[in-house]
């Protein structure tokens, strides 16, 4: 076994092998018992998040250079935070303009920026470590699943998530299922803040997504097991069998009659209506166009495809469709859909002004977001196109925010958002620079001069290195 | 890397002569590779495919080509300590992936030379970010033992292998016992029976059969045996390394390298006692594995710092795709000495074990990773700090011949810059 298996890339793992060979037939939503209820349109209402924010002083960062989130920067700038909101952001302020309650740091030479945001992670349904028992990301027995919720899945003590909080300032991350099905079920959005249960982290008002899968992942799990889809002809006839499904259902129910809850379908008609984002993994421009036509078809809008690594090939088409591509900056090779990826294909979306997001997909990266967006910028302008360092920074902060239906509250660091940010000890987009310091709704949970504001999952309590604190 | 043998499409791949001529690259800031400091407004060099002398004081040879490196930095191409680069193009797909022996029947008698392509995009792509030469693994298959792998150049020529047979790869540990029956105690049996095998088939034993090893896997390891070739162990957790440097003992002729050692740092003074080199994983800390329990960044720094002679890997990381990653692990070393707690490397350090120190372990130190005179002419310019993620490789030398540095990422690039089509569907656009 080789060590590290990315599961959402390449289909079949151990765990889902054994899983087929039990030969069960695949447990619908119709199966399940009937339950007479009123509408559920709005689809977050049972396992709803506890996540409180915990305690935090006022804080004055003074003297730092600000990347905004939306573009901008404020050299020698001062950020105010609160209550655990943004408060003010601004230029230099006078020892008297300094508000009387507030903890002054001195931020000189360092860059403070909103908390990253990873749009595609499996922290907590394929955590560390990846051993069999814990490969919970794939329900790779249908291949429709919208039944299935990522959160029922996620481990909350992954040692990841610290990971990602300490190198990597990640204070948000949407978590999803693999990339088996063709419909994979729904992704739940966290809060980077360790719980004692899934609902303790869930971000408060986040709405939720529906992971989708072109290509080859579909075709070949379910091919191999003799069943539809086999090519990628088949991936979007069963989708297109399914929307239709979806819309009776969605009629159906808004019909005022009594009719009989399907999660699955209330999964898809809350696509229908809007209110749950299509997460797409999709590597090839040709099947993301495809796709596009067929959310017309059925009335949806896909919010984001993800390891998109041929959107460079339509970033026209992608800007007049208003949807995102969520990239790394340099994978290819590793399967024949990834295989015409490019190191500029960030720079050349941004360039036609599409919108680009840098995701990771991957425990380790997602530690190092700012250093793969740091690379796409270099790409970029190597090819003598002008992007701030500032719009690479949103690349990992505001447009993900935005994709993910969040952006009203985090994303960026404008008064009366959430005070979810990140001091730097230099530039972010230095291989050089480390977090200081990360506040997540204003409280202070990672100090890299404290060990004692460094989580440690109680996997790794009392086993050597102890969560590398040692 | 000597024998040149263009096609007619490399030749004109070149806007600059192709065979190894004298060159000197001056005005530099130039990195000798060996830990050393930088040395501002050096020069670099190069006659007949060698270095020939680089530093502050060294004279233009002439009739030499000269290269004005002035605001560059200048560096020995990239040494990437561990890589299965040429062994696949696309690694999901069978046809184009020779990492591992698969069915063949043969174990350790596996030899990957002829398995590198140099004509595989990877090589062209990882050339073009200033990686010159890797050490090249097979992938254990059936057996403990992978085969032997090699040193092999990214050049643009049709000979990529510097070395064939310059290791043999065996597997320890979680992956070990994956391949001897699913436990640790079959790992270190299989191990012991099969150099039995191999000496009895070495002293012409009657006794030898062909249970565990075929004559020509016997002959494979009778070469390490005799400490000819290097063993190359993959071992990750600080119980695996111990048990490993007791069995050391039984066979102190073979020369052992760890190669993992994601808790390296757990072991490191015995390391140093038992003589055995690493080389790690440089950003492993998770507890990927109940044998990584301890995994940290730190831990490359804290072996380097109790010392421990250890370099960087690509182990199971992307490995035939991503050597140009190299670098900016490096630079993460550098970036902890920042970090209160933990333990990096300062730059100097840093950039060794990317250049002469896996060189140094894979005992080709005296022809690769430095700029020492002497050593093979692999010499990249750079248009800044290397370990820097704007950085880029702007020339490459390999064995004194300039590279071409254009790959088809590029020009998938250039046909899409504008992704909008023109007078003509864009597959015209070349």
């Amino acid at each position: 076994m080789q060590s590290r298996i990315r599961w959402s890339l390449f289909a079949a793992p151990l765990a889902l092998v054994a899983c087929s060979n039990t030969a069960v037939a695949p447990k619908t939503a119709s199966a399940e018992p009937a339950e007479k209820a009123a509408p559920a349109k709005k689809a977050d209402a049972p396992y709803a998040s506890t996540y409180k924010a915990y305690p935090g002083s006022a804080t004055v960062v003074r003297n730092v250079t600000i990347f905004d989130g939306e573009g901008g920067q404020i050299d020698n700038g001062t950020v105010y935070f609160k209550d655990g909101k943004v408060n003010m952001v601004g230029g230099a302020m006078t020892d008297k303009e300094l508000p009387a309650d507030a903890n002054v740091i001195d931020g000189t030479g360092k860059f403070v920026t909103p908390g990253i945001i990873d749009i595609h992670s499996h922290l907590g349904d394929y955590p560390s470590p990846a051993v069999e028992a814990h490969q919970d990301g794939n329900e790779a027995t249908s291949p429709t699943t919208p039944e299935v919720w990522a959160e029922h899945s996620v481990w909350p003590q992954d040692p990841g998530f610290s990971r990602a909080l300490a190198n990597g300032g990640v204070t948000s991350l949407q978590i999803l299922p693999g990339s088996a099905n063709l419909m994979g079920g729904r992704s739940v959005v966290l809060k980077n803040v360790y719980a004692r249960s899934v609902q303790g982290m869930k971000f408060p008002g986040a709405p939720y997504g529906l992971k989708m899968a072109c290509g080859e992942n579909p075709k070949r799990v379910y091919g191999a097991k003799g069943r539809m889809p086999s090519t990628r002809m088949g991936n979007l006839a069963v989708n297109r069998q399914t929307w239709i499904k979806a819309q009776e259902y969605k009629k159906k129910r808004d019909s005022g009659k009594e009719f009989t809850r399907d999660i699955g379908m209330e999964t898809l008609a809350g696509v229908l209506d809007g209110d749950i984002k299509i997460q797409n993994h999709c590597y090839r421009a040709d099947e993301m166009a495809i796709v596009l036509d067929m959310a017309k078809e059925f009335g949806y809008k896909v919010s984001t495809f993800h390891h998109a690594v041929e959107s460079y090939k339509i970033a026209d088409l992608l800007k007049e469709n208003g949807v995102c591509s969520a990239v790394w900056a340099d994978w290819w090779g590793f399967k024949m859909e990834a295989y015409d990826a490019i190191p500029e294909n960030a720079a050349i979306l941004q360039n036609a002004g599409a919108c680009v997001i840098i995701h990771s997909d991957d425990e380790n990266q997602i530690q190092r977001l700012n250093q793969e967006a740091a690379k796409a910028l270099a790409n970029g302008r190597r090819m003598g196109f002008t992007i701030s360092d500032g719009d690479a920074i949103r690349w990992m902060t505001y447009n993900p925010a935005k994709a993910l239906g969040i952006d009203a509250m985090t994303g960026s660091l404008k008064p009366g958002k959430m005070a979810d940010l990140v001091l730097w000890n230099s530039n972010p987009l230095s291989v050089y620079s480390r977090p200081e310091k990360v506040w997540v709704d204003g409280a202070l949970l990672f100090d890299s001069s404290d060990p004692k504001r460094r989580p440690v999952s109680d996997f790794e309590l009392g086993q050597p290195g102890e969560g590398d604190v040692k | 890397m000597k024998h040149l043998l263009f096609t007619a499409a490399a030749l004109a791949a070149f806007s600059t002569p192709a065979f190894a001529e004298t060159v000197a690259i001056t005005g530099g800031k130039v990195i000798i590779g060996d830990g050393s400091a930088p040395i501002e407004g050096g020069t670099v060099v190069i006659r007949d495919g060698n270095i020939v002398a680089a530093g502050k004081d060294v004279a233009v040879p002439a009739g030499a080509r000269t290269i004005d490196a002035s605001g560059k930095w200048v560096t020995p191409g990239i040494f990437a300590g561990f890589s299965r680069i040429g062994l696949a193009e696309v690694d999901a797909v069978n046809g184009t992936n020779d990492k591992s022996g698969g069915d063949s029947g043969f174990s350790a008698a596996i030899d990957i030379a002829p398995a590198i392509d140099p004509f595989r995009s990877p090589i062209a792509v990882n050339r073009a970010a200033g990686v010159t030469r890797a050490v090249v693994a097979p992938e254990a298959a059936k057996s403990i033992f992978a085969g032997q792998g090699a040193i092999a150049d990214l050049g643009v020529d049709s000979n990529p292998v510097s070395k064939a047979k310059a290791f043999q790869f065996v597997e320890f540990g979680e992956d070990g016992a994956g391949n001897s029956g699913g436990s640790r105690a079959g790992t270190h049996l299989h191990f012991r029976a099969m150099l039995r095998e191999a000496q009895a088939h070495a002293s012409g034993n009657d006794a030898f059969d062909d249970d565990l090893l075929k004559i020509e896997d016997a002959r494979a390891l009778q070469s390490v045996l005799r400490g000819e070739t290097r063993l190359l162990v993959h071992v990750e957790g600080a119980n695996d390394m111990l048990r490993l440097l007791e069995l050391k003992r039984d066979y102190p002729a073979i020369k052992m390298v760890f190669v993992g050692a994601t808790e390296g740092w757990r072991v490191a003074d015995k390391l140093v006692s038992a003589g055995v080199p690493v080389i790690a994983s440089a950003l492993n800390d998770l507890p990927a594995t109940f044998e990584m329990l301890g995994a940290t960044q730190s831990n490359i720094g804290r072996m380097k710092d109790a010392g421990v002679k250890v370099a960087i890997g690509m182990i199971n990381d992307r490995d035939a795709h991503q050597l140009r990653y190299t670098p900016q692990y490096a630079g993460n070393l550098v970036s902890l000495q920042k970090v209160p707690g933990a333990t990096g490397l300062n730059w100097d350090e840093a950039f060794a074990t990317i250049s002469s120190v896996p060189a140094e372990i894979m005992g080709v130190g005296d022809r690769y990773g430095s700029l020492k005179a002497g050593r093979a002419g692999d010499v990249v310019i750079w248009d800044g700090d290397p370990l820097e993620l704007y950085a880029a490789a702007t020339t490459v030398f390999i064995d004194g011949v300039q590279q071409p540095l254009a790959n088809r990422q590029d020009r998938l690039r250039d046909r899409y810059r504008n992704p909008v089509e023109g007078d003509l569907p864009k597959a015209y656009d070349r």
